[in-house]
């Protein structure tokens, strides 16, 4: 299927050229051999810009426009001349459809190459036998191969190449800014020291030792009649000393192996990125010089400019990242496009980097790495969830295109020469260098690291040294006039990086496997362990501070003071500044996942009988702690965050979970019920609001969604929420009054008329009641008598479920709404001087306590039908996405 | 190394702790100082108060925890003996030298390093965590960035997580098996400059 279309694909290409430009006929032979010489002529830069235009595509907007830009002026020559023999020709008729491959050809060909590149991804990935064994990246490489065979096949000349333009302008930034991006910032800077030493100085022994060895070798004779001087041979060793980012996330990502390991092949190989850069704009420079005329103060100047080139880089993605997070302080009102402005400026910082001649890989990863703590509580959370998947689709989607190019770039006649001293040696070489320096750098690491790195993760990481399509385009920049041997050193590379990348790639998890290399523990996460971690922390600080040294755990404990003190303030908005503790985020993200496991398990028994019935509804709640109900009476306080996991999964079903209840109240056909359910509906469900439903919009998604029904229902409820639950505090009204709102709403059976705020008092009521119920529990029994409201709560609570209380049939008269009924009470019998009285009970540890006991001393069946349909009520209150807006004022309310 | 040697000799039982702890004399050393350093009235006893003269302390949330682990219960001073066996818990265990049976457990064990940690929420020594002594934990470190009703969900779940027998509180090997996954080696060390 993919081999028909590439070839289709690629077969196309020449006749298509042909029909256009037999099209054009006055003109046809000039024309088309315009065509091809241009094609061939260009055959380099013309392959770039279609991939380049692709990875634009597929990157970013940002990419996308300068692409563009680039591709059209690339093809600019080619177009122009097809336009002219368009524009030359004399229109006779009127053309219904005319063929214009020249319009499109370059954004086409750059959409067709992802296409192709991700459909062999699809191939690779729909067999998991094989990339279980041999990773994707040398599959993708493989399959590359196959393809560049087929062009090859077609054309007998080589038209796509991975282009350094291309690969450092369009393939590689969204990679890095990803890797940046979902950096494990503790894990990286805890262990920034060891990193920084593999990657500057392992990087420079790599480059300088290779280099020597080469020449050393090649003053031999064991490489034949070469003509390359010490200079090149040092450019080249700076060429290829870098461990390639690309292709170790690639391979390391698919062997699960312990954190510390990764992180330290991983950093290296994006921080080792200044060094390459420097080394080899010095090295290219000095070949250009020439030996005689580099003297000591070129060199201090190359050392110097390795200071500015990885500082300055570091610099530059720091600022932008800042200014990523001051800006997305202040995107809430362009939701839709907040992401994009990570991705923009990210390019940015690159290609800024690029332009000053700093580290442009350094600079987006610092600008990643410093930005996403503040974005990401910055930005709305669905903004953050498009970040996170959009970088992915990004990065994986141009690693892909990559690899697959990698493997094309090699069906190249011209790049093959073939010199086997100078391949085998460079190879031989790299491998050994690579261990001698882990080992050599680690051994002195040790003597001051606290854990130290252990033999086999040495052998793990040496081994882990892979070269990738940095080194490629790197190769693919020197200069052929200056340097004779250009084409073997490209080979070379080529060679090196498929060796690395496969052979080493595919033995990499046996390896692993065999060395019993101790393996990311993939373990669930547990709260105690969080909060443990947390101590350990601030414990170590302590020790430290006794003990009086300035250690590890010192500098973090002052960053960390600078950080909230400072950059916090700054760069987040107050809003996001609370409840941003890493605990407590744990707890919400369990929280999250219990309520979706309930979900899940509500939808496996029918979701509706899960809601409603009270058996299942304990069972939850013992499943999952009290804290579902107990903690309730708080609401404002908990409820928002807490819970807010559950509503987010239910956010949907619940107008439908009111409506059944309607359903189910109509089925026990009572009159009071009817108004019960009345209220509840008018409360719960808005009509309305559904007018515009189809409504396409570009700047909002919920426009078809209830969500914005969604959030004001649960700003009202809040609101009444809070409200009855001040007056809850007020105390208890006399019980005569309860009659007296009996008559007058049994009279009132027209609910349609009631205004907003009559159903808000309404609801409020019936908050009460689940208040009420909380704070009686304990003494219940013994004050049934003077607190007759409560009975009447309980016989109005059953009415919601009527199948559950079949005894209670005699109060029917009774049964008042409880919310009407004490709604009314409170806003109308407020007793400031009673709320300490009855304050003292309410606060939550009481109601905790108090819970068993509740349990025990009622009858089951009284305590659920009280406590069902306030559950009931709770969950479509909490049924809001966990909107951080309402619940920050609310709970201030209430604690203040 | 003349003049340590000779300082050496100031310390009292210097040859012993070396033994007891896995110190080096370099270490006791430089720790010997950093008391008298802390004790500023020379009495060769640190009290509370000493411990306020470092700064930073002040700031950390459960520092007062951890200067009250360094005295054992209903005692108001601390010798330089027992300075020198605390900070013991938090030396990297010793990767390949093997002790006999006979002697005890070292510090720095994870198990002794384990007890530490566990002591420093178990304030009445009861030998369990109760909800209390989890949530006054909690709030020390987050108390201000969550409600107290947050807090009271969060130290319930914790509790839950980890208490295997339902009696709401944690003991030590519930603990301990909570933190099974924890590298407690790496989380509980320093590295002491000698």
């Amino acid at each position: 299927m993919l081999l028909m279309v590439s070839s289709s694909d690629t077969g196309h290409e020449p006749p298509e050229e042909d029909t256009s430009s037999s099209k054009s006929d006055t003109s046809s032979g000039t024309d088309s051999g315009h065509d091809t010489s241009g094609d061939s002529g260009q055959s380099g830069t013309d392959s770039g810009h279609d991939t380049s235009g692709d990875s634009g595509q597929s990157g970013t907007d940002s990419g996308h426009d300068t692409s563009g830009d680039s591709g059209q002026h690339g093809t600019d020559s080619g177009h122009d001349s097809g336009d002219g023999g368009h524009g030359g020709e004399p229109i006779t008729t009127l053309p219904i459809v005319s063929w214009k491959w020249h319009h499109v050809s370059t954004p086409y060909l750059v959409a067709l190459w992802i296409l192709v590149s991700w459909l062999c991804k699809l191939i690779i990935e729909a067999n998991h036998h094989v990339t279980s064994v041999i990773p994707e990246s040398a599959l993708l490489i493989c399959f590359g191969f196959i393809l560049g065979g087929m062009i090859w096949g077609a054309d007998k000349v080589q038209t796509f190449t991975l282009t350094p333009t291309v690969f450092f302008f369009y393939l590689l930034p969204q990679v890095i800014l990803d890797a940046g991006y979902s950096m494990p910032n503790k894990l990286f800077f805890s262990n920034m020291g060891a990193i920084l030493v593999y990657a500057v100085i392992g990087t420079c022994w790599n480059a300088a030792s290779l280099g020597l060895s080469l020449w050393g070798c090649h003053m031999g004779g064991a490489m034949g009649d070469l003509d390359i001087g010490l200079l090149q041979y040092l450019l080249f060793g700076s060429l290829i000393a870098a461990v390639d980012p690309v292709a170790v996330i690639a391979v390391f990502e698919q062997v699960h192996v312990n954190e510390v390991l990764f992180i330290m092949v991983f950093g290296e190989s994006l921080l080792n990125d200044g060094v390459t850069v420097v080394l080899f704009n010095v090295f290219d420079a000095f070949v250009s010089l020439g030996g005689a005329k580099i003297n000591a103060v070129e060199i201090i100047k190359g050392i110097i400019s390795f200071f500015v080139v990885a500082f300055g880089g570091s610099l530059l993605g720091f600022v932008f990242g800042l200014l990523i997070s001051l800006l997305t302080r202040c995107t809430k009102n362009i939701q839709i496009i907040e992401p994009g402005f990570v991705f923009v400026l990210g390019y940015l910082a690159y290609l800024t980097a690029e332009m000053l001649s700093l580290s442009a890989i350094l600079s987006i990863v610092f600008c990643g790495m410093c930005c996403q703590k503040y974005i990401n509580s910055n930005m709305d959370e669905s903004s953050v969830t498009t970040v996170r998947y959009v970088m992915k689709v990004l990065a994986n989607g141009s690693e892909t295109i990559i690899f697959v190019f990698l493997g094309i770039s090699a069906i190249d006649k011209t790049i093959w020469v073939w010199n086997t001293g100078f391949i085998l040696l460079t190879l031989f070489f790299i491998f050994v260098y690579r261990f001698i320096g882990v080992f050599f750098l680690t051994w002195i690491l040790n003597k001051f690291r606290l854990v130290p790195v252990e033999f086999i993760d040495q052998v793990i990481m040496s081994y882990g040294g892979l070269r990738g399509a940095v080194a490629y385009g790197l190769a693919t920049m020197l200069d052929g006039n200056k340097i004779k041997e250009k084409n073997l050193m490209v080979c070379t590379t080529l060679i090196v990086v498929y060796f690395t990348v496969i052979l080493q790639g595919i033995t990499m998890k046996p390896l692993v496997t065999w060395l019993k290399v101790k393996r990311a523990a993939a373990s669930e996460l547990t709260l105690i362990e969080k909060v443990q971690n947390k101590v350990f922390d601030h414990m170590l600080v302590a020790i430290e501070d006794i003990s009086g040294q300035i250690g590890h755990n010192y500098m973090r404990d002052k960053w960390n003071h600078f950080e909230e003190k400072w950059m916090s303030r700054i760069l987040m908005k107050p809003s996001a500044r609370k409840n941003r503790d890493y605990v407590f985020k744990v707890f919400h993200k369990l929280n999250l996942k219990d309520a979706m496991s309930y979900v899940a398990e509500g939808e496996r028994r029918g979701s509706l009988e899960f809601v409603r019935n009270e058996t299942a509804f304990v069972d939850f709640k013992k499943k999952f702690g009290d804290e579902f109900t107990e903690v309730m009476p708080d609401i404002m306080a908990d409820t928002s965050e807490d819970h807010s996991g559950m509503s987010t999964m239910r956010g949907d079903p619940v107008p439908s979970v009111s409506l059944e209840m309607h359903e189910q109240n109509m089925n026990g056909v009572r009159e009071t019920e009817d108004v019960n359910s009345h209220h509840l509906l008018q409360q719960h469900l808005y009509k309305g609001r559904k007018q515009h439903r189809h409504r396409y919009s570009r700047s909002h998604f919920d426009v078809n969604k209830d969500e914005n029904e969604v959030q004001e229902i649960f700003q009202r409820t809040m609101r009444s929420r809070l409200e009855s639950f001040k007056s809850a505090k007020m105390g208890v009204a006399p019980p005569k009054h309860i009659t007296k709102h009996t008559k007058k709403d049994q009279l009132q059976k027209m609910p349609n008329g009631k205004s907003l705020d009559k159903s808000r008092s309404y609801h409020s009521g019936d908050e009460d009641f689940e208040f009420s119920e909380g704070d009686s529990a304990s003494g219940f029994e013994a004050s049934g008598g003077s607190f007759p409201m409560r009975v009447t709560y309980r016989a109005g609570a059953g009415i919601e479920n009527p199948a559950f209380m079949p005894d209670l049939d005699p109060l029917a008269q009774v049964q008042i709404p409880p919310w009407l009924a004490e709604a009314e009470l409170d806003s109308s019998m407020v007793a400031p001087s009673q709320r300490a009285q009855v304050r003292l009970p309410w606060t939550p540890s009481n109601l905790r306590r108090l819970a068993p006991l509740r349990i025990s001393t009622h009858s089951t069946d009284s305590f659920m039908l009280a406590d069902a349909p306030g559950a009931q009520q709770r969950d479509n209150e909490r049924l809001p996405p966990p909107p951080p807006p309402p619940p920050p004022p609310h709970r201030d309310d209430d604690h203040m | 190394m003349g003049s340590n040697s000779s300082s050496m000799n100031n310390i009292p039982n210097a040859e012993q702790l070396v033994q007891e702890t896995g110190f080096s004399a370099a270490h006791i050393l430089r720790l010997y100082e950093r008391f008298q350093f802390l004790d500023k009235d020379d009495t060769g006893q640190l009290r509370p108060e000493d411990f306020g003269a470092v700064r930073e302390l002040a700031m950390n949330p459960i520092g007062d925890r951890i200067i009250s682990a360094f005295f054992s219960p209903g005692q108001e001073t601390l010798d330089f003996a027992s300075f020198v066996r605390v900070l013991a818990h938090f030396r990297p265990a010793d990767s390949n030298r093997t002790r006999d049976g006979a002697q005890p457990e070292p510090a720095n064990s994870s198990m002794g390093k384990l007890k530490f940690a566990f002591q420093l929420y178990d304030q009445d020594r009861d030998g369990k965590i109760s909800r209390a002594e989890l949530l006054q934990v909690l709030r020390a470190m987050l108390g201000m960035q969550v409600t107290e009703e947050q807090l009271q969900s969060i130290a319930e779940r914790a509790i839950q997580e980890a208490d295997f027998d339902q009696d709401d509180a944690i003991s030590f090997d519930e603990f301990r098996k909570s933190l099974e996954k924890v590298n407690i080696d790496h989380k509980m060390s320093i590295r002491f400059l000698s």
